[in-house]
């Protein structure tokens, strides 16, 4: 956000430049310089904040999400430790998520599993949160149409239009929707959240919005795990898209055939 | 066939308002229940993260199923055309109308913003069942409503019958799409199921009818008369065989879902290990709301007679709020399979059998709409002609001849 918002200052620059005072001799070639030159400083301080915008995935606020991407995470159960946290840790500190006591009651966007092969009694872990997925049953199921699939894949709750029925709650294969059972304080200004309508996890978009990634996979990355790898699934060259290359994966729930944007290696 | 009038409820002024007054007691407490719960939050209630619709879905869904069945007897005296049944269809309409203003009342309440109803009646997601239910539910009070006024305008009478096959319809459709709100949800083993939708259909063919037998008899008993003794054999018989339509389509869809082998877990929690949803479902929904009435409405001495069938009616009922409570209930008490073939464990309980334990305010807000339901049936007779006189069966030849059994 802040190169955009840089961008827009910059921008603005030259038509202060042009606004302070006529000159008096009013020469067309001065006038044509002064033309040229505004253009040129304005693609000079334009340019970097658009390439950026490019390079990062960003988009300005005005602009609508866009089809072309679809943001999703591949989770690699092979480096993700049991008993670390540091996913949900971070996604409750981003998302202002507060434990009141009550666990059943309590909201949860991201959770671990403990997994265990009953024959082979092998062991994995792996972080589960809401799967954004291509085809999702909360959207499908919403009589508001509270619940919503941004056209960058983000499933997210409108928490203007929720009435807190809890119907997606059921219909959500992946149990990662919540209901918030109490009044809230101290919310991010961010990721507003309401007593008696659903939520869950939201990709951190107020991040993914301004370039940046999910709290949960950068503290996975800060913390050296490396094991959720987030980008654009539908850019080749993107890291999540190489590794999706690289390593077998699959979708949680698969013969719901609902397309998650979450995939997981090793499991 | 004797003349039958219609006339309101003539009890005198205690004997109305105090009955009354206890249901607005307890609509109150109704009340009360839902501010606390949208005051302090849903944390106050039994309901948690995993089991999110509790006892006010069960005793809600069960109203609205029941409101479809209660008009079983003016469709099988207007689609129908038996005779018998004419004079009740306005009683049996007034009952529908009540039975799902109850449930839904219930239903709101029950939002976690309830303030947002308007929302709800503005904003619609034509994929979503829930919203297309909410079209079903409203067109059912205006066909229903419809319904009522023209069997009870003489001079639109003839209308009636064209009336009551679109309600007839539309009761139909309305039931199927309340099933269908849990058959689609392919995320619950205990749903998945095409066989829901006509499950309710069935369902509510005996539990409405049932509510219907009970508000008859209240009004019969308010009224200081009683049940005619051929009419009560001619409901036991139209009940018992609901009944055991009902029992089919329970046999039916556990049938169905034991041949699959991914669904044996969950059937064998529902229906051998799932302690107290086992035991609503063998001995509530099965017994109490199956076997027992079918023996009572079968049985010599009381099959087909004024106390036997009511009191067929009130366990159909408890077997009916039984069925919803295991299969709203027991449903999200099992665990949802995110990685099938494995063991999860997590501190969002995954793997695990949810808990649910029902709080005061939701058992009351729950109650406190049925009291609603029977509130609004008992002014309904109060203030327009709904009881038949004498109360009596139309096509007896002879009022006061013995009762028949069913067979």
């Amino acid at each position: 956000m802040s190169e955009i918002r840089g961008c827009g200052g910059t921008g603005k620059a030259p038509h202060g430049a042009t606004g302070r005072g006529p000159d008096p001799l009013h020469d067309s070639n001065r006038r044509g310089f002064l033309g040229s030159a505004v253009a040129a400083l304005a693609g000079v301080a334009l340019a970097p904040g658009i390439r950026l915008i490019d390079l990062a995935g960003a988009r300005a606020p005005e602009q609508a999400a866009s089809g072309k991407v679809r943001w999703g995470m591949l989770i690699d159960t092979s480096k993700c430790a049991t008993g670390c946290n540091d996913c949900v840790s971070a996604c409750s500190r981003e998302n202002g998520l507060q434990d009141t006591g009550r666990p059943r009651t309590d909201a949860q966007w991201i959770r671990k599993i403990d997994l265990r092969d009953l024959r082979s009694q092998q062991q994995h872990s792996a972080p589960v949160m809401c799967q954004h997925c291509a085809e999702p049953p909360c959207v499908d199921v919403c009589p508001t149409g509270a619940s919503f699939k941004r056209a960058d894949g983000i499933v997210l709750v409108d928490k203007h239009t929720c009435i807190g029925c809890r119907y997606c709650v059921m219909a959500c294969p992946y149990k990662a929707r919540s209901f918030v059972h109490q009044n809230l304080a101290d919310q991010k200004p961010e990721v507003p959240r309401g007593k008696g309508t659903v939520e869950g996890c939201t990709l951190c978009v107020h991040r993914v919005d301004r370039g940046g990634g999910p709290a949960c996979a950068d503290a996975c990355s800060a913390a050296g795990h490396g094991a959720m790898v987030f980008g654009d699934l539908n850019d080749p060259q993107s890291a999540v898209a190489q590794r999706l290359r690289e390593l077998p994966n699959r979708a949680l729930r698969a013969d719901l055939r609902l397309d998650p944007g979450i995939r997981y290696s090793g499991v | 066939m004797a003349t039958i009038i219609h006339r309101e409820l003539s009890a005198g002024a205690w004997r109305y308002y105090g009955p009354l007054l206890v249901l607005g007691a307890i609509i109150a407490a109704g009340f009360a229940a839902f501010v606390h719960m949208e005051t302090s939050g849903h944390f106050v209630t039994g309901m948690d993260n995993q089991v999110v619709w509790g006892v006010p879905h069960v005793i809600a869904v069960f109203l609205i199923v029941a409101a479809s069945g209660a008009l079983n007897v003016a469709s099988v005296a207007s689609v129908f055309g038996r005779v018998a049944y004419k004079p009740l269809a306005p009683l049996s309409a007034l009952v529908a109308l009540a039975l799902l203003a109850g449930g839904l009342a219930i239903l709101a309440a029950d939002l976690g913003r309830p303030d947002r109803l308007i929302v709800a009646l503005t904003h619609f997601n034509f994929k979503s069942i829930f919203a297309l239910n909410m079209f079903l539910y409203s067109g059912f009070f205006a066909i229903v409503g419809v319904y009522l006024w023209f069997m009870m305008e003489r001079r639109m009478n003839r209308y009636s019958s064209a009336a009551g096959l679109a309600a007839f319809v539309w009761r139909l459709v309305l039931t199927t799409g309340t099933g269908s709100i849990f058959g689609f949800l392919v995320a619950r083993e205990a749903y998945d199921s095409a066989l829901l939708g006509p499950a309710f259909v069935v369902y509510s063919f005996a539990y409405g009818t049932s509510a219907f037998v009970i508000a008859l008899e209240c009004a019969c008993r308010w009224d200081g008369r009683s049940l005619d003794p051929a009419l009560a054999a001619r409901l036991g018989k139209l009940l018992a065989v609901l009944v055991a339509a009902a029992l089919y389509m329970t046999a039916a869809f556990h049938l169905t879902k034991l041949y699959m082998t991914r669904f044996h877990g969950i059937e064998a929690f529902l229906l051998a290990d799932g302690g107290v949803y086992t035991a609503l479902f063998w001995l509530g929904q099965v017994g109490i709301g199956g076997i027992v009435p079918l023996a009572l409405l079968y049985a010599p001495g009381t099959g087909g007679t004024r106390r036997g069938v009511p009191a067929a009616a009130v366990l159909v009922t408890l077997g009916g709020l039984a069925q919803m409570y295991v299969t709203i209930i027991g449903a999200q008490a099992w665990p949802q399979p995110i990685f099938p073939g494995w063991e999860e464990s997590s501190a969002f309980f995954d793997g695990e059998i949810h808990p649910y334990t029902p709080s005061a305010p939701e058992v009351l807000l729950g109650v406190g709409g049925v009291a609603l339901a029977a509130a609004l049936i008992a002014v309904g007779l109060k203030v327009l002609r709904f009881i038949p006189d004498p109360c009596t069966d139309s096509s007896s030849p002879q009022p006061t001849s013995p009762p028949a059994r069913p067979r």
